[in-house]
């Protein structure tokens, strides 16, 4: 499977229907893409649960330490 | 001259973290538009895949900081593990999701290239199933340590797995390599791209470079979120201005 | 009584968890009947076609012990962990790694040992030819102490945490991949006329590799379960 490629134009695209077409390979292309950004937006999405769970927890904890009611004080 | 070994703790590494974040995170969104621009825009059409291998633009980058990824969080839980440091193993731990996302990835995108380019989703050759059984060892890892309630034992048995699992890495691909080569009949081997157009070549660094800034930038802030779990009783984290808000 | 070699120590240990496991054979035949149920599940789901049974047999074969091996592993620490024995064992003056290879020495000759003379008799139903069959019992010979050695690993890194075996399962699995392919690629490169050799010196070349470092690997994973 060679990369023989032509000698084209910068822009490739002559219509932004082509460019959705993907010359066929629609699916297969968005596929990767969309799937890949949406891998990407759930990571954050969970990773900003995460800290604000942290935050969360850590006031918790402070506040109970402060009013001696930590099982770690006394 | 900056004394690096003044960062090794969690509460002097929390707020280094914190300002580096935004950089990578903005570098990763420049190189990612830059990359998607060259591989999507100026990348001419492959005469024999069509537009179908606009796909590679996604699917090395990916594959590349999957194993990158799982090399360094091989190497901070060692270093955990050598120098009974807290932070590095916290590293690695914060490494681990990413890494089996970008490995999850790998895999999907490849079967959507693999798909039109050779007529099946899959194929056992020695650098998927390498790759499969990577996603595997990122599992592993996540699950013992989410089963261990200990954070020190969660901390070094990870350590041990992830080291254990680093030598197999390469122990795997030549078994599969030497099992695929006498299946005759293998498939294709994809890994030959020789001679790539440097505009094609230029799109991939582009990404590749994206990918890594973004994994530093999650990974940091995700280590930020354990050592705020961790220490979280902690006076000094009283005192940072989100825990007073 | 001086024990230069250890050797003591290490027929003591072998000695000792025989000797338990005979007290409750039921737990040492459950993973072995488990292989040959599982054996016999595939032809029922497949079909009885032999020229696809003879196929598919290595494969199967080797899979089955794989789970039967994995199966067993909690033999090997949780109940020392749990009457306190392990901890002793740790901090005991006989070298731990000489322990662990003790331990896992009587693992395999409790588990491994009888897969290795049960499977060419479970293969007979997939109408594998002779020279397979021998070829099956070699390479199960070599591949189940790796599985045993692998194994101690993961059974190291979860003593006494909630989860149990599949956990274990998770975490050996990956693992144990590579001995699948060898062992399972011996028996089929004969069943396919050609030579069994190559494969299985590999698979003699993992079972010294995993010799040296699985020990090593377990006793560390053992102190950071007991500290």
């Amino acid at each position: 499977m060679g990369w023989a490629t032509e000698r084209g134009e910068t822009m490739t695209w002559n219509s932004a229907a082509e460019f959705f077409a993907m010359g066929g390979y629609a699916q297969y292309v968005w596929g990767s893409v969309g799937v890949s950004a949406i891998a990407l937006a759930v990571e954050l999405f969970l990773l900003r649960q995460r800290r604000q769970g942290a935050l969360l927890q850590s006031k918790h904890e402070l506040t109970l330490e402060r009013k001696g009611l930590n099982e770690s004080s006394t | 001259m900056i004394n690096w070994f003044k960062y090794s703790t969690p509460r002097t590494f929390y707020p280094l973290a914190g300002s580096v974040v935004p950089w990578f995170a903005v570098g990763a969104v420049l190189t990612a538009i830059a990359g998607l621009y060259v591989g999507f825009f100026m990348a001419p059409t492959d005469a024999q895949q069509g537009e179908g291998y606009r796909i590679i633009f996604v699917h090395v980058p990916v594959s590349w900081m999957s194993m990158f990824i799982y090399v360094v969080m091989a190497f901070w839980a060692a270093v955990g593990l050598a120098f009974n440091s807290r932070l590095s193993a916290m590293m690695a731990s914060a490494l681990a999701p990413t890494g089996a996302m970008f490995t999850f990835l790998s895999l999907w995108t490849g079967a959507l290239w693999g798909k039109p380019m050779w007529g099946t989703w899959w194929v056992w050759d020695a650098r998927l199933t390498s790759e499969l059984i990577l996603l595997f060892l990122y599992i592993a890892f996540m699950a013992l340590q989410s089963a261990i309630d200990d954070p020190r034992r969660a901390d070094k048995a990870g350590a041990v797995l992830a080291l254990v699992g680093v030598v197999n890495i390469p122990i795997i691909y030549f078994s599969v390599q030497w099992w695929n080569t006498l299946h005759q009949g293998a498939s294709v081997s994809l890994t030959r791209a020789p001679s790539m157009a440097t505009i094609m070549l230029v799109g991939m660094l582009l990404m590749a470079l994206a990918a890594w800034m973004y994994t530093v930038a999650v990974a940091l802030m995700r280590v930020r979120c354990i050592i705020l779990e961790r220490e979280g009783h902690a006076e000094w984290v009283g005192q940072l201005n989100e825990v007073k808000r | 009584m001086t024990d230069t070699f250890g050797l003591t120590a290490l027929s003591a240990v072998i000695r000792r968890d025989v000797r338990l496991a005979m007290r409750r054979k039921a737990d040492a035949l459950t993973p072995l009947f488990f292989f040959a149920i599982v054996v016999s599940l595939f032809p029922l789901g497949i079909g009885p076609e032999r020229d696809t049974l003879r196929q598919i047999a290595p494969g199967v074969l080797w899979v089955a012990a794989l789970l039967a091996s994995i199966l067993s592993l909690n033999r090997l620490f949780e109940q020392d962990y749990a009457d306190g024995t392990l901890e002793q064992l740790v901090l005991g003056a006989a070298p731990l790694g000489l322990l662990v290879a003790g331990k896992v020495t009587a693992h395999w000759l409790l588990s491994g040992l009888p897969l290795v003379l049960l499977a060419p008799l479970l293969a007979l139903q997939f109408d594998l030819p002779s020279a397979s069959l021998l070829t099956l019992a070699a390479s199960l010979a070599i591949g189940t102490p790796v599985l045993s050695l692998i194994g101690a690993i993961g059974a190291s890194l979860t003593v006494g945490l909630r989860g149990g075996g599949v956990l274990v399962a998770l975490l050996v699995l990956p693992l144990y991949v590579p001995v699948l392919i060898f062992g399972a690629g011996a028996v089929s490169s004969v069943s396919a006329g050609l030579d069994g050799e190559s494969h299985l010196s590999l698979l003699a070349a993992g079972l010294v590799l995993a010799g040296f470092f699985a020990p090593w690997a377990t006793t560390v994973a053992l102190r950071i379960a007991l500290e």
